[in-house]
């Protein structure tokens, strides 16, 4: 499937930037997601001089912090994806990202077989971009504004003169389609 | 109330009950939630196993959609100009929240990123008396005009006067318990109330309870008005 190879082929390209500092897998990854970057933060309401900076700085911290990528975790995407969210809330907002202490003392870990119990990363991701390609526009619509605008629902509903009710409700049976297709028991039931 | 099987399965299992709702975790994996609300969501979800496996989902959500967004032109010499960065002594250009202070011994009652907020445990927050059994403390915190962040303690078996909020409030809590007409909520449990929720709190009688609270009223009011806006004293 061209989706999973391509998901197998980033995720290979961060991992050889991490263990090797292999430049080329590095030039490789920036032609595949530094465009990519730039039309999220474009959406974001950066002008275009911005985006150019912030895509920079994700794609150097992309390069520096490579090592705490784990591709048990996240796809590449995702991991990429929560650089520029939270250098987007940042350069944007002028505001902190708060986030937990993976190696908090205070923090409750996760129950041991937890890991066990999802389907892989890969499998994960083809159907996550099945699922989304799949949702009905009003709420495919919706999804994307709450994830490419750095702005609350509240807001959102303004824009897209819709009650704030009409878009929670939306973005709930969305996610609802979504997590169906990532329960391990509709696995193989796809096409 | 909780019945007493699953109050004791909650204090063996540590894990909460009472979670936030599915849009504050999915305004907050895709980063469009404020800074106060966020420090809310962050401290529940390092207590709260679910929630982080939740926020871990809706963030791949987030890089299925970059992935498949159409590639926007970049300008000359981009590729160049980050590739001439790569060797840079590392000043990393995304700052992390603050310090990280790690106390040694037993576990710290506030989990991050409370903590770097508070700097410290809560022996380092210093409390002020508001009424009679409930001591409070100002954590600086995002925008202060959109939103106010505080530390509450409400000292073991008092009831807190009836009230009404004035804007929506997250509390959630750190050490003891409170109950109210819609629950019993105990550590790393979040209570979401809006303006048409009524209730009148009572914090469990074996201990002091301490919580985070977040209220988004915009505060325009100082002084004693600004008292009066707190909404335990809204009578």
């Amino acid at each position: 499937m061209a989706q999973s190879a391509e998901i197998d082929r980033t995720n290979g390209l961060l991992l050889r930037v991490a263990r090797e500092h292999d430049r080329q897998a590095f030039v490789d990854l920036f032609h595949h997601f530094a465009p990519r970057l730039k039309s999220f933060l474009l959406k974001g309401g950066a002008d275009a001089g911005l985006a150019e900076e912030i895509v920079q700085d994700v794609m150097v911290t992309v390069w520096r912090r490579a090592g705490s990528f784990d591709p048990a975790l996240s796809a590449a995407g995702t991991w990429i994806f929560t650089i520029a969210r939270n250098r987007r809330i940042d350069r944007l907002r002028q505001e902190r990202r708060p986030e937990i202490d993976p190696d908090d003392p205070a923090l409750v870990p996760a129950p041991v077989n937890a890991a066990d119990e999802g389907m892989m990363i890969e499998e994960q991701s083809v159907r996550l971009h099945r699922a989304i390609r799949e949702l009905p526009a009003e709420q495919a619509e919706l999804l994307k504004m709450a994830y490419f605008q750095d702005k609350a629902h509240s807001a959102i509903a303004q824009e897209s003169n819709l009650p704030l009710g009409t878009v929670k409700s939306r973005l709930r049976l969305a996610l609802a389609r979504l997590r169906k297709a990532l329960d391990p028991a509709e696995l193989g039931g796809g096409a | 109330m909780m019945e007493p099987l699953d109050h004791f399965l909650q204090a063996a299992t540590m894990a909460p009950s009472h979670h936030p709702t599915e849009d504050l975790l999915l305004a907050y994996a895709a980063g469009g939630l404020d800074e106060a609300m966020s420090l809310v969501v962050a401290t529940h979800l390092a207590l709260c196993p679910r929630c982080r496996a939740e926020v871990t989902r809706l963030e791949a959500v987030g890089g299925a959609l970059i992935d498949d967004l159409a590639p926007a032109a970049l300008g000359a010499g981009t590729l160049e100009a980050v590739l001439a960065r790569l060797d840079e002594p590392s000043h990393d250009p995304i700052p992390l929240p603050v310090a990280r202070r790690r106390p040694a011994g037993p576990a710290p009652v506030l989990p991050e990123p409370l903590r770097s907020y508070v700097g410290g445990d809560i022996d380092r927050i210093g409390w002020s008396r508001t009424i009679p059994g409930l001591e409070e403390a100002d954590i600086v915190c995002g925008d202060r005009r959109r939103s106010r962040v505080r530390m509450m303690r409400i000292r073991g078996g008092m009831g807190m006067p009836r009230h009404t909020h004035h804007g929506n409030e997250l509390t959630l809590v750190l050490a003891g318990g409170f109950a109210d007409e819609t629950g019993h909520f105990l550590r790393g449990d979040l209570a979401v109330t809006d303006p048409s929720i009524d209730h009148r709190p009572v914090a469990d009688d074996d201990g002091d309870c301490i919580c985070l609270a977040v209220t988004d009223a915009p505060l325009r009011l100082t002084g004693r008005f600004l008292r009066l806006l707190n909404p335990f004293l809204r009578l």
